[in-house]
């Protein structure tokens, strides 16, 4: 919000968005809940949309708000999946023999209710923790790289990741790992995790709008628009860069172990370290809808899993392709994004006065430097 | 991990590593020289690198199909290449020649991911040989092979490296490009037009890789997802060199040729591509480390 100058009155914009605000949460949340019960054909692709939020928002925090562009994100993604369900297996059978079963063979592993529960309760935060101690030793290795180093460096991170899965037997190698199956008495579980993907969604959406608001958001922002000046100013910038980076990795450990259960398979390379497909997706579905903007990586998010499952649906055999050209197309001639695009043409529903065509008040956020 | 005994027991098996790694290093160092041209006169990161050099192998496996010896393919994958490379620059290319560096790196990504889609649809995904039929050479009584595809390979790799100092020193193209990558403001100003020496340079990297990746087809195999790895490999190459070292690019590539090989006896093929990624890391952090104890970063 724009400081006011003594005397004067407050912009009705102003006034109507403190109004409207709390309504529009709570709509989009009623939305959220209900939505499973309107369209149960597609909860899985919309337990998915809240992930790819997540997915988006996580890394926007460090892209967008920090102006460190990872590929990398992607292994926090799989240490959180590969981490809760070897967690939710290893509690209860030895993990070597459960993955050289294939989820079949000779011997046949079954989860009671309590058990399953008890693995998840147990999985979700040991994947999450996980992935925080990732990103801490990963992030004080690489975080004092700059720009496309450390977007190359992340990109081989993400992929080495990948190839060190494929080859490692305990976990099940290339043929990948079975997630624990459901107890036959409760049938499907996909709302269930629809509802936890929601929940994380939402509480990851509300943890950086507080962080956003924080000195720490100040001070990641103060690192994207010129880190030497930040570090000559006292902060401590390779502190709060993996700091940020954790964060990051919390959440997104924590959406991996909800996709490996909500994917029921998991390939090291497809669905955890799948560093071309949602390791580039995330900087897509954040550059989409606005980087550095909170509302951004969620509106992105949306638009792009829409884009997804259309390309899908229609354009069979040629998805990836169509999916490949959306990422040129979006890069090269929309890099400021939808919420970028609606601040340069309503700069007032930001609190931006314009006076003679230039937009005053806060600087305004480059999308591109 | 025991296979390192063996490689100290048997010092000819590590010769023969060595020799087959350095064969393919020539060919990552011909994919590297054309990054470090596109990075030094364009600021463009081209992660296409390695889809150029699959489609170059494409190029001899079409054309071994249509039964020309897949040799006559390394000229044709070059021009055709250079069309592709040429056209790729009006459509895409050029809109993120003066943008920030990150842009390029996405935008070429996008165009990684389309190629190699495309050719997955065109041609599925299996791993696929241009037979060249030249059979095998035999050193120290049969027990370093070499074969001979990937000696002409070499031979090939060589002629063409030479091929391209020769142009850019000597042709009026060739100062153009040198000139721009040094200034290209003054370029301008001398009457250099600069967007046909981009389109130039990105045509020329793109017909190098084709080059490139004919070889590759025939000494060793391609597949529609065997880009980025080459990318990877191209960038480090050139990290560790620097830029407009031609030098340093040739004992840069042969030596993670070198590297590459044993690392995939030792630690078992599986894990090849794994020790490509994280040397690149490894290299990266290093660099910067170095550069970090005198209060500097990479640039």
């Amino acid at each position: 919000m724009a400081q006011l100058a003594p005397g004067e009155k407050k912009a009705v914009s102003e006034v109507s968005v403190a109004v409207y605000r709390p309504v529009g949460y709570l709509a989009i949340l009623a939305i959220g809940i209900v939505a499973p019960f309107l369209f149960p054909a597609y909860q899985s692709q919309m337990a998915e949309l809240w992930l790819f939020i997540v997915f988006a928002l996580t890394w926007d925090l460090v892209g967008g708000q920090m102006g460190y562009n990872s590929f990398g994100n992607v292994v926090f993604l799989g240490v959180g999946m590969y981490a809760c369900v070897l967690a939710q297996v290893g509690l209860f059978y030895p993990v070597s023999t459960y993955n050289a079963a294939r989820g079949g063979g000779a011997t046949v592993f079954t989860f009671d209710m309590t058990q399953y529960l008890e693995g998840l309760a147990i999985g979700l935060p040991v994947g999450a923790l996980l992935a925080t101690l990732t990103a801490l030793a990963l992030g004080s290795i690489v975080l004092g790289m700059r720009g496309h180093y450390f977007a190359i460096c992340t990109l081989g991170l993400g992929i080495a990741a990948g190839e060190i899965a494929n080859g490692w037997e305990w976990i099940g190698a290339g043929s990948g790992m079975v997630p624990p199956n459901a107890p036959d008495a409760v049938g499907d579980l996909s709302r269930f995790y629809y509802y936890l993907a929601l929940a994380l969604a939402v509480v990851t959406f509300l943890v950086l709008r507080w962080l956003y608001m924080t000195r720490f958001g100040l001070a990641i922002n103060a690192i994207r628009d010129n880190e030497d000046k930040a570090e000559a100013m006292g902060l401590k910038t390779t502190q709060i860069k993996v700091t940020a980076w954790m964060i990051s990795a919390f959440f997104l450990g924590i959406a991996g172990g909800i996709l490996g259960n909500l994917k029921r398979f998991i390939d090291p390379i497809d669905t955890a370290f799948a560093g071309p497909t949602y390791g580039v997706w995330m900087v897509l579905m954040a550059i989409l809808g606005g980087k550095g903007t909170l509302w951004g990586p969620v509106i992105g998010a949306v638009v792009f899993q829409v884009l997804k499952e259309a390309s899908w649906t229609y354009l069979l055999g040629w998805q990836r392709v169509v999916l490949g050209l959306v990422i040129v197309v979006i890069v090269v001639f929309f890099p400021q994004g939808i919420m970028g695009f609606v601040r340069e043409r309503f700069p007032d529903w930001f609190g931006h006065r314009v006076e003679g065509g230039t937009i005053a008040g806060p600087a305004r956020k480059e999308t591109l430097r | 991990m025991d296979n390192i005994t063996i490689l100290l027991e048997a010092p000819v098996i590590t010769l023969d590593l060595v020799l087959n790694g350095l064969l393919i290093g020539a060919l990552f160092a011909l994919a590297a020289y054309g990054m470090a041209l596109v990075w030094g006169v364009m600021n463009i990161i081209n992660i296409a690198q390695g889809e150029f050099v699959m489609l170059g192998g494409y190029v001899a496996i079409v054309m071994g199909v249509a039964g020309i010896h897949p040799l006559f393919a390394v000229p044709v994958a070059a021009a055709f290449m250079y069309v592709i490379g040429w056209a790729l620059f009006h459509l895409v290319i050029f809109r993120v020649v003066d943008r920030d560096i990150f842009i390029s790196i996405l935008a070429t990504f996008g165009i990684s991911i389309v190629l190699q889609q495309l050719m997955n649809t065109l041609f599925g995904g299996n791993v696929q040989v241009a037979d060249a039929g030249l059979g095998t050479a035999l050193l120290m009584g049969g027990m370093v092979t070499l074969a001979k595809i990937k000696l002409l390979a070499f031979a090939l790799a060589t002629v063409l490296a030479v091929a391209l100092v020769i142009f850019l020193r000597r042709s009026r193209l060739g100062q153009a490009i040198r000139a721009t990558a040094q200034n290209a403001r003054a370029a301008r100003v001398l009457g250099i037009d600069t967007d046909r020496v981009y389109a130039a340079t990105y045509g020329l990297n793109a017909a190098l890789c084709g080059a490139c990746g004919a070889l590759v087809a025939m000494a060793y195999t391609i597949h529609p997802y065997i880009g980025l790895p080459y990318t990877i490999r191209s960038f480090m190459i050139v990290v560790v060199a620097g830029l407009g070292n031609l030098a340093g690019v040739i004992a840069a590539g042969l030596g993670l040729g070198a590297a590459e090989n044993i690392a995939g006896f030792v630690l078992g093929t599986q894990y090849q591509l794994a020790f490509v990624f994280l040397l690149l890391v490894v290299v990266l952090v290093w660099r910067n480390w170095r550069l970090a104890r005198r209060r500097q970063y990479l640039k």
